[in-house]
C-alpha cells in the first residue's frame, strides 16, 4: 500500500559524486586545466538543490546531466568536452542566486547559465546574465515575465507559459467539470497571471468565476479555504496552487469529501506533487508539460530507460526541462559554429528542436520574438496508477504548443539586442 | 456569510490545537530551560518520517506510538550532548546552536528520505468525513483533536500530579532553590527536554497525515508556535494553549474576508499583543526579562 | 590587556580589506564574494550596535535591510537614475521607520522586544509582497541597476566594474564603522553599556534609559539600511525575502558566530557564514549539515564566539 518513492542510494551518491567532482575541478589552478589539452566548455546550472525545491531541482540536475554524457559521446561541443557547474541557488534567498551566478560567470568562466526554478531567482539570475552578456536557458521558472515583459536578448525559456498552460486546460476544464469554478491561487506571480490566463479561456468557452482566493505561499492548511470554497457551491474547485502546497491542499480536500460532490481540477501539474499524495488524492484534470509515458512517439521510450537506469524513477517534466535546457547550449553553439552569445542567442531564435531532444509528437521550437519553447502541452487526468505504478496520469490528448500559446503582443516582450 | 464564520471558527479551533501541540513542546523548554530551541520543526520532521519508516512493520498505531517515543529519546540523546553545556550562558548561544541543529535535522531528513515529497497513508475509516454538512469535520481532524486533548491532558497530570511535574513547575518558578533542595536538576532538565520533544514528534506524526511529508515540514511551523506562545503568554502552558487556539481561529477567520494575509494576521495579532499587553494573555508578569 | 596586538589586528585587517579584489582570484573567490562579506559585516556589526552594547536583542533587523534595499532600487527605478540619491533615500527610509516604531517598542525588554521586531518586520514583508504592482511582489525588483557614481570629478564605474562596487561598499563600511566606534567611545557609549551591566542602577542615576535604547535602536537600524541599500546595488535586484525574519535570523547568528560582545566580533561572523556556505555548498549538496555542525562547535567551544576565544588566548 505504501509507495516506496524513497530514491535509491545510486541517484544520490551519483549527485553527490558529480558535485564532489566538479567541485575539486573547481580548485584546480587554471594552468592545469589548459594541461589536459582541450579546455571544456561550461555549462553553469545555479538551481536549488536544498528547501522547497529541492524534489524538481535534483530532476532538473538529472536531466542536465544526462543531457551532458551524451552531448559527450557525440564529440562535445565545437568537438571540445562540456562539463557541468553546478550550484545551489537555495530554494528563496536571491542574493545566494546572484552570487552563484556571478562565481559561475566571473570566476569559472561558464560559457552558458541554466536555472532557475524559483521565477524571482529567476528573473534576478536573467539581469546578471544579460549584465555579463551570457546564453541563459531557464529549465523551470514559470513567470510570464521572463518571455514577456522583462525579457532579454539571452535569455530563453523551456517551460510553459501560463498562458499556455491556461489554453490548454480551459478546454478540459469546460468538458469535465463544469462552467462555474472557484479558484485556489497561490498568492505570486505564477499564479496571479495563471488565473487571469484561466478566466480570459473559461470566458471564450462560457465558463464564470464564481470565488477566487489568493493563498499564501507555503500555506500548510487549507481548510478555512476549502470551507469558503465549498459554500460558493462551484462545479469544480480549480487549485492553481503547487509543489507542496498541492500536495497540502488536494490531500486535505480529498479528506474533507469534497471530490464526492464537486469536481477537483486545475491547470499545471506535475508528477512530483502527484507522487506525493496518498493514491486516493490522485485525481483531477490537469495539464502537465511533459509526459514520460507516450507510446508511439519516438526516442522518448529510451530517454525514460536512461533516466530510470540513472535515478531509478521515471522523468518527469522538470527532468526534461533540464534536458533540453542543456542541449539547447550545444544546439546554439552547432548551429551558430561559436560561442559567441550574441551569435548563438540569434541561431535559437525560431530554431527546432531534433525529436530525440524534443520528445513530443510535435516539433518544439524557440519563438524569434521571446525566446519561448513552444512544445506540446500534455492533457488528461490524474490516476492512482495504471499499469505502472508510476503511471500517475492519464494523457486525455496532446494539445500542439503553437495552437495554445499566446501570442507576442499580448506578453509585451520587446527584445533589445547589444549594438 | 455566518455559516462561513461560524465553520471558520470551528475549523480553527481544529487547526489551533494542532498549533498548540507544537507550540507546547517549545514551551516546555523555554520555561524551564531558558532555551529557544530552533530545531523543534527539525524534530517534528524527525517523527514524521520515523512514523513512516516504521508503518510497514508496525502499522499506523503502532508508529504513532513508537515514533514520538524514538524522537523523544534521540531529544534526551541531543539534551545531554549538545544543550546540556550551555545552561548559565546567554540563551543566545542556544539559539545559535539549535539553530544549527535544525540545518542538520533538515538536511539528514533529505539525505536518508529523499526531498520527494512521500505519500503518508491513513486508516480510510479516518479519512472521511462525519457529515456533509460539517466536511472540514473529518474523522482523521476529530481524532487530532482528542490525541492533542489526550496530549494535553496527560501533560497537565504529570504536571500537577506527579512529583517529575511538580520539579518541573518548580524549577521554572525558581530552578536555584530547587536544586538547593536537593532534586536532580541535570536529570530534570534532560526529562523535561525529552517530554518536550515527545510533543514535537508526535505533532510529526499527526502533520504526516494532514500535510506533504517532506523535509522543510517542520520550518514553517516553528514561527506560528513562537507567536503562540508569546500571545499566550510565556511561562504559561495554558496561555500557550490558548494561544495556538487563537491563532487557528484568527487564520481561519482571516480567510474568509483577506486571505492571503491569512498569515500575516498572526504577527500582527503578536504584535498587538506584545504593545498592549506584553506578558500576553495568561502570562505573569517579568517573565524572562 | 596590551594595545600593541589589537592595534595591530585591526592594522592588518585593513590591509587585508583593502586589498581583497587583488588576492581574492587566486584563493578561489571572486570579487563579488568579498563585497558580499562587506555588507553583511556591515549589516551583522549594526545590530551589534545595539545587541552587543544595549543587550538588547532585535529579531527584526532585516525590515530596515529591505527597507533600505527597496529604498534605492525603487528609486533607481521610478525616480531617478542616481545611486547616490537611491542610497540617501533607501537609508533616510529605514532610519524613519526605525524612528517611528523603535518609539512604540522601545518599552520592551527581552525576548518580547525581539519577537516584536518580529511583528513589524512580517508587517514589512507582507506589504511588500502584496503591493506587487509597486514592489514587484514576490517576483522582486527588476528592471534597474547600479549606476556609476558621479562625484564631482571623479566618476566610479560600479556598474561595470566589480571592483569598484567593492570599494565603494568598504567606504561605506569604514564610515559606518568609525562612527559606531566613535560613538561608542563617546559617553553616550559607556552609558549604552551602563545600560546592559544594569538598567535599574542606571535608572536610578537618572540615565534616560528608554531615550538611549531608542537612539541606539535608531542607529543601529540607519546602519543595516545603508547595509541594505548596498546589498540591493551588489545585486541589481531585491525582493520581500531581505525583509523576512529568517534573514533577521542571519544577522542574528553571524553576530552570535562572531562574538557579541567584541567590536569586530560580527565581521569575523559574517565572514565566515557568508565564506563558508558559498565554498561549501559548491562542493555538496549537503552542505547545509556542515555548516550547521560547524555553528554547533563553534557554540560548544568557543564560549564567547570566535573572536571572543581570540581575545581570551591573547590575554592569558
Amino acid at each position: 500500500m505504501t509507495d516506496t518513492t524513497i530514491p535509491p542510494a545510486a541517484g544520490r551518491r551519483t549527485v553527490l559524486r558529480a558535485a564532489l567532482a566538479v567541485g575539486a575541478a573547481n580548485l584546480a589552478p587554471p594552468f592545469i586545466l589548459a594541461a589536459r589539452g582541450e579546455q571544456p566548455v561550461l555549462i553553469g546550472l545555479a538551481n536549488p538543490l536544498t528547501g522547497t525545491y529541492a524534489a524538481p531541482g535534483k530532476n532538473e540536475l538529472a536531466g542536465c546531466e544526462l543531457a551532458i554524457a551524451q552531448i559527450n559521446a557525440k564529440g562535445g561541443i565545437l568537438g571540445r568536452p562540456v562539463e557541468l557547474r553546478v550550484e545551489d541557488s537555495t530554494s528563496g534567498d536571491a542574493g545566494t542566486a546572484v552570487q552563484k551566478s556571478r562565481k559561475l560567470i566571473e570566476r569559472d568562466h561558464v560559457d552558458f547559465l541554466l536555472g532557475n526554478i524559483n521565477s524571482a531567482l529567476a528573473l534576478a539570475m536573467a539581469q546578471v546574465s544579460n549584465e555579463k552578456g551570457v546564453l541563459h536557458i531557464v529549465p523551470g521558472g514559470h513567470t510570464d515575465t521572463i518571455t514577456g515583459a522583462a525579457c532579454h536578448w539571452n535569455v530563453f525559456r523551456v517551460c510553459k507559459s501560463t498562458t499556455m498552460e491556461a489554453n490548454a486546460a480551459a478546454q478540459q476544464l469546460i468538458e469535465k467539470a463544469g462552467k462555474k469554478w472557484y479558484y485556489i491561487t497561490p498568492d505570486y506571480a505564477f499564479g496571479h497571471t495563471l488565473q487571469a490566463a484561466l478566466e480570459k479561456a473559461a470566458a471564450k468557452l462560457g465558463g464564470t468565476k464564481v470565488g477566487a482566493d489568493l493563498s499564501p505561499l507555503g500555506t500548510t492548511d487549507f481548510s478555512s479555504f476549502l470551507i469558503k470554497a465549498q459554500a460558493a457551491n462551484p462545479d469544480v474547485i480549480v487549485f492553481l496552487t503547487q509543489g507542496d502546497d498541492m500536495v497540502n491542499a488536494l490531500k486535505q480536500a480529498v479528506q474533507f469529501g469534497l471530490d464526492k460532490r464537486l469536481h477537483l481540477a486545475g491547470a499545471q501539474q506535475e508528477l512530483e506533487s502527484l507522487e506525493g499524495l496518498p493514491p486516493e488524492a490522485r485525481i483531477g484534470a490537469w495539464v502537465f508539460e511533459w509526459y514520460w509515458k507516450q507510446p508511439g512517439v519516438p526516442h522518448v521510450a529510451e530517454f525514460v530507460e536512461a533516466i530510470r537506469k540513472k535515478t531509478g524513477k521515471v522523468p518527469t517534466a522538470r527532468t526534461w526541462f533540464g534536458f533540453v535546457s542543456t542541449w539547447t547550449c550545444a544546439l546554439a553553439a552547432q548551429a551558430a559554429k561559436s560561442l559567441d552569445a550574441v551569435k548563438m542567442a540569434k541561431a535559437l531564435g525560431g530554431m527546432k528542436l531534433p525529436p530525440e531532444i524534443g520528445l513530443v509528437p510535435d516539433t518544439a521550437f524557440y519563438r524569434t520574438e521571446d525566446h519561448q519553447l513552444i512544445a506540446s502541452v500534455f492533457v488528461g487526468n490524474a490516476q492512482a496508477g495504471g499499469a505502472d505504478p508510476e503511471d500517475l496520469f492519464n494523457v486525455a490528448r496532446v494539445a500542439r504548443g503553437i495552437d495554445v500559446a499566446g501570442s507576442v503582443e499580448e506578453g509585451g516582450c520587446k527584445l533589445v539586442w547589444p549594438s | 456569510m455566518l455559516q462561513l464564520i461560524l465553520f471558520n471558527v470551528f475549523n480553527g479551533l481544529i487547526v489551533g490545537a494542532f498549533y498548540a501541540l507544537m507550540a507546547l513542546g517549545l514551551s516546555l523548554i523555554l520555561n524551564l530551560s531558558g532555551v529557544i530551541n530552533f530545531a523543534h520543526g527539525g524534530f517534528l520532521a524527525l517523527g514524521a518520517y520515523l512514523a513512516y519508516s516504521l508503518m510497514p512493520f508496525v502499522g499506523f498505531w503502532g508508529a504513532l506510538l513508537l515514533a514520538p517515543l524514538a524522537t523523544a529519546a534521540l531529544g534526551l540523546v541531543v539534551e545531554r550532548l549538545l544543550i546540556r553545556p550551555l545552561y548559565g550562558r546567554d540563551p543566545l548561544y542556544s539559539l545559535l546552536l539549535t539553530f544549527g541543529l535544525a540545518y542538520i535535522l533538515e538536511d539528514a531528513a533529505r539525505f536518508i528520505w529523499g526531498a520527494q515529497s512521500l505519500p503518508y497513508p491513513i486508516p480510510s475509516w479516518l479519512t472521511r468525513p462525519l457529515s456533509t454538512q460539517f466536511f472540514f469535520l473529518t474523522g482523521y481532524r476529530l481524532f487530532m483533536v482528542v490525541l492533542v486533548a489526550l496530549a494535553v491532558g496527560a501533560l497537565f497530570f504529570i504536571l500537577s500530579r506527579t512529583r517529575l511535574g511538580m520539579r518541573i513547575r518548580a524549577g521554572t518558578l525558581d530552578l536555584e532553590t530547587v536544586s538547593a533542595l536537593g532534586v536532580n536538576v541535570r536529570v530534570l532538565r534532560n526529562l523535561n527536554f525529552g517530554l518536550g520533544i515527545y510533543l514535537a514528534g508526535l505533532a510529526g506524526v499527526l502533520a504526516a497525515g494532514m500535510l506533504g511529508l517532506q523535509p522543510t515540514i517542520g520550518t514553517s511551523l516553528i514561527m506560528p508556535s513562537f507567536v503562540a506562545i508569546i500571545v499566550g503568554g510565556l511561562g504559561s502552558l495554558p496561555g500557550t494553549l490558548l494561544g495556538g487556539l487563537l491563532i487557528g481561529v484568527a487564520s481561519g477567520l482571516t480567510t474568509v474576508f483577506f486571505p492571503s494575509a491569512s498569515e500575516a494576521v498572526i504577527f500582527a495579532m503578536m504584535g498587538l499583543v506584545l504593545l498592549v499587553r506584553p506578558r500576553g494573555l495568561l502570562g505573569e508578569e517579568g517573565r524572562l526579562q | 590587556m596590551s594595545q600593541l596586538p589589537q592595534r595591530a589586528a585591526v592594522a592588518l585587517l585593513w590591509v587585508v580589506l583593502l586589498t581583497m579584489p587583488l588576492w581574492i582570484n587566486a584563493i578561489g573567490g571572486y570579487t563579488e564574494l568579498a563585497s558580499r562579506v562587506v555588507v553583511m559585516g556591515l549589516a551583522a556589526m549594526a545590530l551589534n550596535f545595539l545587541l552587543g552594547y544595549t543587550g538588547t536583542l532585535s529579531f527584526g533587523h532585516a525590515a530596515y535591510f529591505g527597507l533600505g534595499a527597496y529604498g534605492v532600487g525603487m528609486t533607481l527605478k521610478y525616480l531617478a537614475p542616481s545611486t547616490a540619491l537611491g542610497m540617501l533615500v533607501g537609508v533616510a527610509v529605514g532610519t524613519l521607520a526605525a524612528a517611528l516604531i523603535g518609539a512604540l517598542i522601545v518599552r520592551r525588554r527581552g525576548v518580547y522586544f525581539a519577537m516584536v521586531t518580529i511583528a513589524f518586520g512580517q508587517v514589512f514583508y507582507f506589504i511588500a509582497f502584496r503591493w506587487n504592482k509597486v514592489t514587484g511582489g514576490d517576483d522582486g525588483l527588476t528592471g534597474w541597476r547600479r549606476l556609476p557614481l558621479d562625484l564631482g570629478p571623479l566618476r566610479l564605474d560600479i556598474q561595470a566594474s566589480d571592483a569598484a562596487f567593492y570599494y565603494l561598499a568598504l567606504a561605506c563600511f569604514a564610515v559606518s564603522v568609525a562612527a559606531m566606534a566613535l560613538l561608542l567611545r563617546s559617553p553616550f557609549g559607556r552609558t549604552l553599556v551602563a545600560i546592559r551591566e544594569n538598567e535599574r542602577r542606571a535608572r536610578f542615576l537618572g540615565i534616560a534609559v528608554e531615550r538611549h535604547l531608542w537612539l541606539s535602536f535608531v542607529i543601529s537600524c540607519a546602519f543595516v539600511s545603508l547595509a541594505g541599500t548596498l546589498y540591493a546595488l551588489l545585486n541589481n535586484f531585491t525582493d520581500p525575502r531581505a525583509l523576512r525574519w529568517d534573514m533577521s535570523g542571519n544577522f542574528v547568528i553571524m553576530t552570535v558566530l562572531g562574538g557579541m560582545r567584541s567590536f569586530w566580533g560580527p565581521l569575523l561572523g559574517a565572514a565566515v557564514f557568508v565564506v563558508l556556505q558559498d565554498y561549501v555548498s559548491s562542493h555538496t549538496e549537503n552542505w547545509m549539515s556542515v555548516v550547521g555542525l560547524i555553528f554547533v562547535l563553534v557554540v560548544l567551544f568557543f564560549p564567547r564566539g570566535l573572536l571572543g576565544l581570540l581575545r581570551r588566548r591573547s590575554t592569558t
